[in-house]
């Protein structure tokens, strides 16, 4: 089960940087396809937050991968 | 906290009726601006002005979402410092004070761009102090109960964030009938200016509140740590600065509450939208149906909250999980199936054409509005309506609008009231034992601090973000109407596999 956790932790470390690009990629596009002061905001608003989620999960993920969360610990 | 230093049960239900219902208030504060968001924006948020239309969104995103875990930091940290009680009366107080204001701000027309400017700030004064409520709330009752019943206690603190739902509703649903014998007047004027009386009538319900909360004592384990001068000076930096509460807090949050908050949003919000904006059922049996559905399903979160003190938190919210997962995409298509007058026979012979014509306002321009009633075998009313607008001054006449509402009949209500329970019954399970479960995981002195912030990221922002998020796949995938369910089910999905394998079942005592 540790094992398995700190392997988990490499999925979690990808996955914060996967998600900020595909945000970052739709916001973009969403801006282009209806560039109005509404979308630019709804999106800006929408990946600022997620940032520090992002940096969170990634720090979640190296935790993992350095066994802070294995049993016993 | 142990058995022995526990309040008495009679204590206890003093302790959750005064906690509860301050928060259930809060819940209906926070929710009748959500309710109402059509009607405000029509009020406060002019179409043509882009930078009403701006404020429009700030008040949606800014408010509902950003604002909460600011207020769970802000708020948190006070209640470490200063104690539960004053902490959570002043949330109330600042929430009671903000919706009453709401309700008193003249409208877009009448004192022009202040009006919104005004709704934005205190909509964001709104999201703050609901940020500082739930945490202060459940860790008051956590701690004045004992270990054996922490579940069941807390669970009636987590009834309250459905229940403030049903009242808000509730509250809309009457008011939009009682102002005028007639139905279609009694709507008209309530958008005019009977959506006020459900915000004025928050200072009330506070009033009350704010009585019984001032009688309460503080909890006994926060005046133990003060009393032995164990308080944290700095619980921000000890809640997030240090790696061994730091790494609880991120489990928590990508553990149980992203999930949990995924969950209690879809099934109560973009299900209550599917069911209006996809379903195109009619706007008053749409609610009332969800109501029911509350009514019958709010008792499951005692039930799974008492359960957990036998059985473990962990797996009650896992299988909740696992539950919706497996679910939505069945019980969603159910609701189209269910709507759909596809497949059904239409009683020509009963089809209705009616038509009415009116002046706009005090002008001379006139409105028709043409309305065609469908009716199908099994009860089912489809409404066309049209509207053309014929200007006096020759104007070109603007594009009609088409809109269409589907009336089910009774069979097919209590079958739509079924799927509903089912997914409101998933948010019991997950939503049930989690106060009991975050309380567990912080020490006393930064408890308020450390479970307000991922309580708060995972509904605020993960939860909060569903409907939003839902709806951009439904534009982005155009053709399949159950795209929007990609993101709880995603989230959710890392949620569980997350919390089944690094949350430990077993909960620890409250002991400083």
């Amino acid at each position: 089960m540790n094992l398995l956790k700190r392997v988990l932790g490499i999925v979690w470390i990808a996955l914060g940087p996967l998600v900020l690009f595909w945000l970052i990629r739709t916001g973009a596009g969403e801006i282009a396809k209806n560039p109005t002061a509404n979308t630019r905001v709804q999106w800006s608003v929408f990946i600022l937050i997620f940032i520090p989620i992002v940096v969170g999960l990634v720090l979640f993920g190296y935790y993992s991968l350095k066994g802070e969360y294995d049993n016993g610990k | 906290m142990s058995s022995k230093t526990a309040a008495p049960a009679k204590d206890i239900r003093k302790i959750i009726i005064a906690s509860s219902v301050g928060t259930l208030i809060e819940w209906y504060d926070f929710y009748i601006f959500g309710s109402l968001a059509t009607v405000i924006a029509g009020q406060f948020f002019p179409k043509s002005n882009p930078t009403a239309g701006l404020l429009s969104t700030l008040a949606t995103f800014a408010a509902g979402f950003v604002v909460r875990p600011f207020g769970a930091l802000v708020f948190g940290r006070l209640g470490d410092l200063i104690g539960r009680k004053y902490t959570f009366l002043l949330t109330l107080i600042l929430m009671g004070g903000s919706t009453f204001a709401i309700g008193l701000v003249p409208g877009y027309e009448r004192i022009g761009f202040v009006a919104p400017l005004l709704v934005v700030l205190l909509r964001l004064l709104q999201g703050l102090a609901l940020g500082g409520e739930y945490g202060g709330a459940a860790t008051y009752v956590a701690e004045h109960s004992p270990g054996h019943r922490r579940g069941f206690y807390t669970s009636w603190i987590q009834a309250t964030a459905t229940v403030g739902l049903f009242v808000s509703l509730g509250i809309i649903l009457l008011t939009r009938h009682i102002l005028d014998a007639d139905t279609a007047r009694s709507i008209e004027k309530f958008n005019d200016w009977g959506w006020r009386i459900p915000f004025l009538l928050s200072i009330l319900l506070v009033a009350i509140s704010v009585y019984i909360r001032m009688k309460m004592q503080e909890s006994p384990l926060f005046q133990q740590l003060k009393t032995e001068g164990k308080l944290s000076t700095n619980p921000l930096k000890e809640s997030f600065g240090h790696k061994a509460n730091l790494k609880v807090v991120l489990l928590a949050l990508f553990g149980a509450t992203m999930g949990q908050g995924v969950v209690f949003y879809t099934s109560q919000f973009y299900a209550q939208s599917f069911l209006e904006t996809v379903c195109k059922i009619d706007f008053d049996q749409a609610k009332t149906m969800l109501l029911i559905a509350i009514l019958l399903a709010t008792p499951f979160f005692v039930v799974f909250g008492g359960w957990s003190d036998r059985v473990g938190r962990k797996w009650i919210m896992m299988i909740g999980m696992l539950l919706a997962i497996a679910t939505y995409p069945v019980l969603f298509r159910q609701m189209l199936s269910i709507s759909s007058p596809e497949g059904r026979t239409e009683l020509n012979d009963q089809k209705e054409i009616r038509t009415s014509v009116a002046f706009i306002g005090g002008s001379r321009d006139l409105i028709r509005t043409s309305s065609t009633l469908h009716h199908y075998d099994g009860g089912m009313l489809v409404t066309e309506t049209q509207k053309d607008t014929a200007y006096a001054s020759g104007k070109a006449a603007a594009k009609p609008v088409v809109t269409a509402s589907r009336t089910l009949g009774t069979g097919d209500y209590w079958k739509m009231v079924g799927v509903l329970f089912l997914m409101v019954l998933y948010v019991t399970m997950v939503y049930g034992p989690i106060a009991a479960f975050l309380v567990e995981l912080f020490p006393t002195r930064i408890r308020y601090t450390s479970m307000s912030l991922p309580y708060h990221i995972g509904n605020g922002i993960f939860g909060g973000m569903t409907p939003f998020i839902a709806t951009l796949l439904t534009t982005i995938t155009v053709g399949n109407k159950l795209v929007g369910l990609w993101y709880p089910i995603g989230v959710t999905a890392i949620c569980l596999v997350i919390g089944a394998l690094y949350i430990p079942s077993r909960p620890r005592e409250l002991e400083g």
